[in-house]
């Protein structure tokens, strides 16, 4: 990438995800739940990932050589549906649809109904298993793909996690990407209260045979990088450890805790889509 | 009937049938959670090295990375005991079966009849548990021919994920070799007019040898394997139902859920006339030590007992 494409690139990555923000949090509102925290921590991630990196086809999402997405904290799933439909993978008119009856936006990632999510999720802890095992498939088929799981830190209190972190050190999966959207928050409190021994997680996924980077989870320069970084065929798994802000870029909604789970009124969307559209 | 081969465990016969099924079809691969000597699946592992995953001690990662391979066109043999696959059963829900996945999970030393070790390694409910899943085939063979034939078909037709359970102990044959598999089918071994007595898994054998007992003594006896438990023949058993005066179901499983409750959901709920069923197995209670037979004896799973309940519930 060139000086100015790069430069190109983030602009228009952070222009893009200020208005993804608006309609994750607008979508969470009409559904009257569902999670805003944790969506707005990881959408600039999953946005830079579907619009920069992954080799995929929307209007064939089960074509068998496509880098795979799991979204393992499946809460989250608004920031993965927002970025589907400005991938093309469905009309963006089915947005406002999420977690209504016979909708295939339900409120956690189902691939049944939508199989660009890969695999379902919502119950905390098994995507990284299931990621693996679509990486084992795929270097046993000898095909390139890369799969990327995104976990949130306070899923990885789950044991499964840590039983998923040992075995794709053995086998060496360097064609699998784990991200940890490390923003702070779970539910009942901060991880700092809940479960501080959680920390150092570097030196934890370290210990485990991963190749780990942390980095900011908001920059899109050092995203980039770290994705790039990710690429390496080292014959070890990838851990990008990224530090956010739970309920990213707006203020009020800035909290580890307060709007994990609470979708905001039609008075605070109004004021939230406000401070989106001033900042800049 | 062929009663002049060696009797054989259905895990064993599983090893043998996945070995050799593989030869042929390259998708299919094996997962085991340092149990495959026990599984057999390491009869398929030593063949096909490149294609067995050998996952430590850690069953839920083991059940989702077989979901991944699925979800990428693999044929997943997912293998532990029965209680341990059960044990991690909300894995299976999401990352299996809601999931739609190709997984096949095999749960060895089902029930009572794995002996010595005790309750803590006996699957007493999984039966319960898998067949709550929708999608989820619930298979339990009789005997080793029923077992390759079962393994074929869950590789070559049957696209939903499935749960296949086996048993530590050796099973006589009651199907005679290349005898053809009715996916989905009541298996009536034999046909009788007074009682029905529905078995599955290991008791079969035993079902059988009751019946030919109570014969002696008068009583016309059918016995029909139901090693399809999910999904269930509801005409073949509406049929024996409306045939004879009364069903006794037979299993080595917790009575609460099992395939008996599977055969009285199926027959309470027939418009016409129909026999009276009473479900017979482990009768909620915990399981304990003992030889597999002595434990068969106690829980009147063996010929004796079983034609003791029946003469019983007849009465
Ligand atoms: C196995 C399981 N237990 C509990 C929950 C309920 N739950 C939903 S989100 C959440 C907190 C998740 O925290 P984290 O992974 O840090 O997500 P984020 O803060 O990024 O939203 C919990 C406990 C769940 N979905 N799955």
């Amino acid at each position: 990438m060139t000086a100015t494409s790069r430069a190109d690139t983030i602009a228009s990555l952070s222009q893009r995800t200020r208005a993804m923000r608006g309609t994750i949090l607008e979508m969470i509102t009409a559904a009257a739940s569902g999670h805003p925290g944790g969506s707005l921590s990881a959408i600039d991630f999953i946005a830079t990932l579907f619009f920069t990196r992954l080799r995929h086809d929307p209007k064939n999402p089960t074509w068998g050589d496509r880098d795979r997405f799991v979204l393992s904290k499946g809460h989250a799933v608004p920031a993965l549906y927002v970025t589907l439909a400005a991938r093309g993978y469905f009309d963006e008119a089915l947005l406002p649809t999420l977690r209504q009856l016979d909708s295939p936006l339900q409120g956690h990632p189902v691939n049944r109904f939508m199989p660009a999510c890969e695999a379902p999720t919502g119950s905390l802890g098994q995507g990284l298993s299931v990621a693996q095992g679509m990486a084992l498939a795929g270097r046993m088929d000898r095909k390139d793909y890369t799969t990327y799981c995104m976990m949130g830190d306070g899923e990885i209190q789950e044991g499964q996690v840590w039983e998923a972190l040992m075995s794709a050190a053995k086998f060496g999966l360097d064609n699998l990407v784990a991200i940890v959207d490390w923003n702070g928050g779970q539910i009942d409190g901060s991880i700092a209260e809940v479960m501080p021994s959680l920390e150092p997680v570097v030196q934890k996924f370290t210990a485990f045979g991963w190749d780990v980077r942390e980095i900011n989870g908001h920059d899109f320069g050092e995203i980039l990088d770290a994705i790039a970084w990710s690429d390496s065929r080292n014959g070890k798994p990838k851990c990008i450890v990224a530090r956010t802000v739970k309920g990213k870029g707006v203020s009020f909604v800035e909290h580890p805790t307060k709007y994990h789970g609470a979708a905001l009124t039609q008075e605070e969307l109004g004021r939230a889509l406000a401070e989106l559209k001033e900042s800049k | 009937m062929s009663t002049s081969v060696k009797p054989v465990a259905t895990r064993q016969a599983f090893g043998e049938a996945l070995a050799a099924v593989g030869a042929d079809h390259p998708d299919v691969v094996a997962l085991d959670a340092d149990l495959s000597k026990s599984t057999k699946s390491e009869l398929f592992g030593k063949k096909f090295p490149e294609r067995f995953f050998q996952m430590g001690i850690a069953e839920q990662n083991m059940i989702g990375v077989a979901a991944g391979l699925a979800l990428s066109g693999k044929i997943a043999f997912c293998c532990s005991f029965a209680c341990f696959l059960a044990g991690r059963f909300e894995t299976i829900k999401i990352s299996v079966a809601y999931a739609g996945a190709r997984v096949r999970l095999v749960g060895t030393h089902a029930g009572v009849g794995i002996g010595e070790d005790g309750y803590s390694q006996m699957g007493l409910e999984d039966i319960a548990l898998m067949r709550t899943l929708p999608e989820m085939v619930v298979l339990q063979p009789s005997d080793d021919v029923e077992t390759h034939a079962m393994i074929r078909w869950l590789v070559t037709d049957c696209k939903q994920p499935a749960y296949l359970r086996l048993t530590r102990q050796n099973l006589r044959r009651l199907h005679p070799e290349g005898w053809v598999y009715q996916p989905g089918k009541l298996d009536v071994l034999r046909e009788g007019t007074d009682v029905a007595i529905i078995a599955s898994g290991g008791p079969v054998m035993n079902a059988m040898d009751a019946a030919i007992a109570l014969e002696a003594e008068g009583l016309s006896v059918a016995v029909a394997n139901l090693s399809s438990i999910k999904p269930i023949d509801h005409e073949g058993l509406c049929a024996l139902a409306g045939k004879v005066k009364l069903i006794v179901t037979v299993e080595d499983h917790n009575v609460m859920g099992g395939m008996g409750s599977a055969v009285a959901e199926v027959i309470a709920e027939m418009r016409a006339n129909h026999a009276r069923v009473y479900r017979h197995g482990v009768l909620d209670v915990f399981g304990e030590s003992g030889t597999p037979e002595s434990l068969y004896a106690k829980h009147r799973l063996d010929s004796a007992g079983i034609a003791a309940v029946v003469r019983e519930q007849i009465a």
